[in-house]
């Protein structure tokens, strides 16, 4: 079933689409019916820029386990580097929509 | 039914149609070559988006007799390729309801006024499509039949609600107003068995005129040879089940 389950980040970030690298403005986090993972459900984060219309892009699809060791990953690694003070202050505040 | 030295021919194209808010959107469109008449159908197309499946479908029923129109519902989104548009709805949480039942009712409208329609104009959909197909039977007057293939969402909670889905379909069941068929996977996760049952018991409190099949052994989308949901023995009988209840009420 189309699950609805999604969430919207505007973001200022770069991506690296099919040609070139984007500039990204908004973020989708959706749990819902995928494209080529082979699932009923995954999970989907699309990187895209609106208004640069939908072929702007780069989606990763996948099952829960891998986006669960993912979203670790992204965590155990942004609080290494924050230990380290490596960490970078964004200038603009992420939104959630 | 179909001889080896018949005729057969049929007209399929991109058209345009006025949908919601009058709205010109684009629109697949096929029917078979003549007069007709020929009964109508509307077809609501599915979560993966206006795609090549709704192109083959809407050749399939005209090749079965029928005017057959599928609207790009995702028009607004904008344009590339029918998965690019449709990640962008995905992202989006879907469309409105309103917005699609204004453009299922533009293409019934479109129907109508064609001099080959015999009168008659039903309205299929799959997953998404199924659910919007529900929803344009309860709430727009003029289809004379509606087939819901695993429409999820029809039974919904107070927390499955959005700004774009803010009511249950299953709330406007007294206003049914056409039979209604419905085909479903026992092993799908959406709709279950169980919110199947709910939305059945629903119909028959109402009286309404309706048959639900449910097969073993498929899930969702069983009838998309192109993905692993794909289950050939259940997939022929409903696409027998939708022709036999089509011909009965169309």
């Amino acid at each position: 079933m189309c699950t609805m389950i999604v969430k919207q980040i505007a973001v200022e970030e770069y991506a690296k689409g099919k040609s070139d690298w984007f500039n990204v403005r908004q973020a989708y986090v959706s749990y819902d019916h995928p494209f080529k993972a082979p699932f009923e459900h995954a999970l989907n984060i699309d990187l895209v820029n609106e208004a640069q219309g939908p072929a702007a892009r780069i989606s990763a699809e996948l099952g829960p386990d891998a986006a669960r060791c993912l979203a670790e990953a992204i965590l155990a690694v942004l609080a290494q580097a924050e230990a380290g003070g490596y960490l970078e202050r964004s200038p603009d505040a992420v939104q959630q929509e | 039914m179909y001889q080896t030295d018949m005729y057969e021919g049929i007209l399929a194209e991109t058209t345009t149609l006025r949908g919601f808010h009058e709205d010109i959107i684009n629109a697949y469109f096929a029917r078979p070559l003549g007069a007709g008449p020929f009964p109508g159908i509307v077809l609501a197309h599915h979560l993966p988006g206006w795609d090549e499946w709704y192109r083959e479908i809407t050749y399939k029923f005209a090749y079965h007799g029928y005017a057959a129109i599928s609207p790009n519902l995702y028009f607004r989104s904008g344009h590339g390729t029918p998965e690019d548009v449709a990640v962008k709805v995905r992202g989006a949480g879907g469309v409105p309801d309103d917005q699609a039942l204004g453009d299922l009712e533009g293409a019934l409208q479109m129907l109508r006024s064609m001099p080959y329609i015999n009168g008659k104009v039903g309205i299929f959909g799959t997953c998404s499509g199924g659910r919007h197909a529900y929803l344009a039977v309860c709430r727009i007057k003029g289809f004379d039949a509606a087939i819901d293939c695993w429409g999820g969402r029809v039974v919904m909670g107070k927390e499955d609600l959005t700004p774009n889905q803010p009511v249950a379909p299953l709330e406007y069941t007294k206003d049914l107003a056409c039979p209604l068929l419905g085909l479903f996977g026992d092993e799908d996760q959406g709709p279950t068995p169980a919110q199947v049952n709910q939305h059945e018991e629903e119909l028959k409190r109402l009286g309404k005129i309706y048959e639900f099949y449910r097969y073993p052994n498929a899930g969702h989308g069983f009838f998309y040879y192109h993905k692993r949901s794909y289950r050939q023995e259940q997939a022929v009988d409903g696409w027998a089940k939708v022709f036999a209840f089509l011909e009965k009420y169309l």
